[in-house]
């Protein structure tokens, strides 16, 4: 099978830092694809580069590239709009708007101007649904988005990204402000979402990246220091500095 | 000199700074209750309703004050918001960082320090005598708005600084454009700081005198356009108090400027408030 994904020589800059350093990387259709590696190691970074939502950061240069379905994303002709609404993305931090429910999860059509299209009651639930969040809000619809519980935000945020109907989601250490029951939510909810959605997810959480991606990807100093099956990863680990990481001797 | 011990220092500090809330306090009431106190009892109706005689006599009401301050309120801010909160946007979220805007930056703390008869001076050459809107309420609002835009700009670009960074990416994660980001998330959610900036700045028309003196004229009469003359409620208290012998008249005209100031601020607060309860909070 294609990969979804592919970054190949992929380097990067803020200002004279070099924060990712010829990272090649294949990210599979429909399946989770973990980043793993201690803070500023560069899988944030990484991350941020597969939606361009580095392009915003002043200073900030990219060398290499990242094929989309084979299409470079960094190309002059690629309209950055059209890709993230492809490549959808989940913070770190909750981040729902100071809007109500409703409005948060109807934002992205309404910016994409496919309002008058789509019935937006329907989108609203559906990725509600998706999101395993309709059950709890549907009788509070226009109570503020901020008004929820840390996890019920960082899935408002799941389902406001739904609603655009990308095709792959980064999460960027979407449960490392939750408690572990929202956690657990989350990551039963990731799974389910492997049905239509490629997932790349970054994480501090070893045991996370464990328990929810066929794929890991290790990141030391912005280098990739090593890549393949989840479980090979982490049974048998085939650089030292992986197994050093893994094993808790450092990080 | 011997060493005071942790706990008197906490004591002595405690001290100096509960007086120095007092002492604010006690001014302000102090200034506020003699206005109040020797204004209010004039108050009438007919003090409201009725024109000022005009010239030394100081007879009448305030009428006319009342209408050209609304007046010139609702004229300088509409003329004011768009290119107060457009510049503020431009410099939050536009401008890079380099000498054009550092220039820029520079110039508009500056001109929030420059002396408002300066501005006035400058309305006079400009606007009343160059562009030939002569003593009118039409010179008094574009010099306002000149002598505002600095106040206007800094506090919505604070406001507009203070929206988190995770709003905007999160608005173009979803695939909007900037300006949609900027639109439908960044300035709803700085709001309330700029109108708490609208509110300093309606505080500073209904106070202003000296750039209205040079710029408005002075006409006692019911203003009937933009190109009439005329005279705030401020202003008619420095004509009352330099011009004429009716201190009563002037204490009377000064409470009404305090309620109006305390009136307005309560307005915007609770509607801020409100504004932030809807987004933030429950229902």
């Amino acid at each position: 099978m294609d990969p979804k994904i592919e970054s190949k020589h992929l380097n990067f800059y803020y200002g004279k830092l070099h924060a990712l350093k010829n990272v090649t990387l294949n990210i599979r259709e429909k399946q989770i694809t973990a980043l793993i590696g201690p803070s500023g190691c560069g899988k944030s970074t990484f991350l941020r580069t597969l939606n361009r939502m580095n392009d915003i950061i002043p200073g900030a240069r990219i060398e290499g590239e990242v094929l989309l379905d084979k299409q470079n994303i960094y190309e002059r002709s690629v309209d950055v709009v059209e890709l993230r609404k492809r490549v959808g993305m989940v913070f770190q931090q909750p981040n729902p708007f100071p809007k109500s429910i409703f409005e948060n999860v109807a934002f992205g059509p309404k910016m994409l101007g496919l309002s008058h299209k789509l019935n937006l009651d329907e989108v609203v639930e559906k990725s509600l649904r998706a999101a395993a969040l309709w059950g709890e809000v549907k009788d509070n619809l226009h109570k503020s988005g901020l008004a929820l519980s840390g996890g019920q935000q960082q899935r408002l945020c799941i389902a406001r990204v739904l609603a655009v109907e990308p095709e792959v989601i980064l999460m960027d250490e979407p449960c490392s402000a939750l408690d572990p029951a929202s956690t657990l939510k989350i990551e039963e909810l990731m799974q389910d979402l492997t049905k239509n959605y490629t997932i790349v997810i970054v994480t501090h959480n070893m045991l996370q990246a464990a328990r929810v991606s066929e794929w890991t990807g290790f990141f030391l100093l912005g280098e990739m220091i090593e890549y393949g099956k989840t479980v090979d990863i982490f049974s048998r680990p085939q650089d030292k500095r992986t197994e050093d990481y893994i094993t808790g001797r450092f990080g | 000199m011997p060493k005071m011990s942790a706990k008197s220092t906490q004591t002595l500090a405690k001290i100096f700074i509960w007086g120095s809330g007092f002492i604010t306090v006690l001014i302000l009431f102090l200034i506020i209750g003699y206005v109040l106190a020797r204004g209010l009892p004039q108050l009438s109706l007919s003090f409201l309703f009725s024109a000022p005689q005009g010239g030394t006599s100081g007879e009448g009401g305030i009428s006319t004050a009342i209408v050209s301050t609304i007046y010139i309120v609702m004229l300088t801010i509409a003329i004011l918001i768009i290119p107060g909160i457009g510049a503020a946007i431009y410099l939050s979220e536009y401008a890079k960082d380099n000498w054009l805007t550092r220039i820029i930056r520079y110039g508009v703390d500056t001109l929030a320090g420059v002396p408002s008869i300066v501005f006035g001076l400058f309305g006079f050459v400009i606007f009343v005598t160059a562009l030939q809107f002569r003593f009118s309420i039409l010179s008094g609002a574009l010099t306002l708005v000149c002598l505002l835009l600095p106040t206007l700009i800094r506090t919505s670009e604070e406001a507009i600084k203070a929206v988190p960074r995770s709003h905007r990416e999160a608005a173009l994660a979803l695939g909007s454009t900037k300006w949609q980001a900027i639109w439908h998330v960044v300035l709803p959610a700085a709001m309330p700081g700029i109108a708490t900036g609208i509110i300093l700045c309606i505080g500073r028309i209904v106070g202003e005198t000296a750039c209205l003196y040079v710029t408005m004229g002075g006409s006692s009469a019911m203003p009937t356009s933009l190109l009439s003359g005329g005279r705030t409620l401020s202003l008619h208290l420095f004509y009352l108090a330099t011009e004429t012998n009716a201190m009563s008249k002037a204490m009377a005209t000064a409470a009404v400027v305090i309620i109006v100031i305390l009136v307005i601020n309560t307005i915007i607060n609770w509607l801020t408030h409100r504004f932030q309860a809807r987004m933030y909070g429950g229902a």
